[in-house]
């Protein structure tokens, strides 16, 4: 059971590798893609967590109570708010292949020219 | 390559690379027992030396400022690409249909705007005390503004955060975050170190450069959010013919 | 290991997969929404309320936004084979 979150984070990359690959319309490609991401901050918090310990917080709490990892929290929450920001590029480059080639399926897109 | 061969392939292949995967996360210690020393050794030394409170808002801009550094790069660079690929030619927006009749959704616009935008400020501000931070509260600031475009049109929208306030202030952001390592590099001879003193323990006045880090921050992601909005509400607004023909 | 954390693991881990699962692009957009909320339960249970603050934001406000103009602007120029086949 201890190896649980480290399952579930695999599991979230593997089912979103899956959706990458055999997606037909790259706006569900797209949110497959974050769904890979998102096993990323699972798998950080999972490694960061400590039993019985609290939020990294010491408003109320004095500085000896045992307190989580906040380094894996600092690197999660710059990159959630990062990562929107690449989707929107993704689902911008997305818009654009639609008005050249009139389809957003992956398998319908002509070969790269000139 | 068809269809049915790229699943073929995916198939072994990704059935090899979990295999792989599952395999090489067994040995990770066990769930909740922690024992490295880094997380431990933030968590005893950070309220004394920086009188912040919340260890992460500490990490984020003081000891770990060169990751964050990068991230706001990232989010900067992602948010240039998005503006060259769907920023056309600056005609004045004509979206004649897009203005929103309905008074009871004014109403309701006038009591939450202010107060979504008030409840972002106090998220960034208190980034360092309780959770919070520039990053959070630059989102929701930025979503008191897209709360304007709902209730009021793209117009009211648009005068509310015309591009070229938007796009200084990301700059603004994003260069002033770099521009204060190099004054902790001039006080204390070494990029991004804290500079101002450290004031009390749990208010606002504490933690040295990390207010100023946190507001640039929370101005950057504001400006970032909203050029994102702008773009993508104005792709929306165009009608689908002049959309096809740009 | 408390049993809220293996209830919101779970719940992660087929939230994931229905994002996947579901090809409809305006359909996939609702199952992402729940995804996301179901993420920020699994960060406050792992006492992480900064990610959860940022997750919470950013499903919220950003992520319909981005993802439902963009599938409005290829709406209406594609069919998906999946509902063609219906």
């Amino acid at each position: 059971m201890s190896y649980l979150p480290y399952a579930v984070a695999a599991w979230l990359f593997i089912v979103g590798l899956y959706g990458v690959v055999s997606s037909r319309n790259l706006i569900h490609l797209t949110l497959c893609l974050s769904v890979m991401q998102s096993s990323t901050y699972v798998l950080l918090l999972a490694i960061g967590y400590r039993n019985k310990a609290t939020a990294p917080i010491f408003r109320g709490i004095h500085v000896g109570h045992p307190a989580v990892d906040p380094v894996v929290q600092a690197l999660t929450l710059t990159d959630i708010v990062v990562s929107v920001t690449v989707v929107a590029l993704i689902l911008a480059l997305a818009l654009d292949v639609h008005k050249q080639s009139g389809t957003v399926d992956p398998d319908q897109i002509a070969d790269l020219s000139g | 390559m068809t269809r049915a061969t790229r699943l073929a392939i995916f198939a072994v292949a990704g059935a090899g690379f979990a295999a792989l995967l599952f395999w090489s996360l067994v040995d990770l210690p066990d769930f909740g027992h922690y024992h490295w020393p880094y997380g431990k050794l933030l968590n005893a030394v950070v309220v004394n030396e920086r009188h912040t409170t919340n260890v992460v808002g500490a990490t984020v801009f003081d000891y770990r400022g060169i990751d964050t550094l990068g991230e706001e790069f990232i989010l900067f660079t992602a948010v240039l690409g998005v503006a060259l690929l769907l920023r056309k030619e600056r005609e004045d927006a004509d979206a004649a249909g897009d203005d929103v009749r309905d008074d009871a959704l004014r109403m309701l616009g006038l009591f939450t705007v202010a107060a979504v935008f008030v409840l972002g400020l106090w998220v960034a501000a208190f980034g360092y005390v309780t959770p919070g931070g520039g990053f959070q509260g630059g989102v929701v600031l930025a979503g008191a503004f897209l709360l304007v475009y709902l209730v009021g049109g793209f117009r009211s929208y648009r005068a509310l955060a015309p591009d070229s306030v938007v796009d200084f202030a990301e700059s603004a952001g994003a260069g002033a975050f770099a521009v204060l390592g190099f004054v902790g590099l001039a006080y204390e001879s070494a990029y991004l170190r804290n500079f101002l003193g450290i004031g009390d323990t749990g208010t606002l006045y504490a933690g040295g450069s990390i207010p100023l880090l946190n507001w640039a921050t929370a101005i950057e992601v504001c400006g970032a959010m909203l050029l994102l909005f702008s773009e993508f509400l104005e792709a929306y607004v165009t009608p689908v013919s002049r959309w096809r023909s740009r | 290991m408390i049993p809220l954390q293996v209830v919101s693991l779970l719940l992660v881990a087929a939230s994931g997969l229905s994002v996947v699962l579901i090809r409809d692009p305006r359909r996939q957009v609702v199952a992402n929404g729940l995804y996301g909320l179901v993420l920020v339960v699994l960060f406050m249970v792992f006492q992480a309320p900064d990610v959860a603050l940022s997750m919470l934001a950013v499903g919220a406000i950003a992520y319909p936004l981005v993802v439902l103009v963009a599938i409005s602007r290829v709406r209406g120029e594609t069919y998906d084979k999946d509902e063609e086949r219906r």
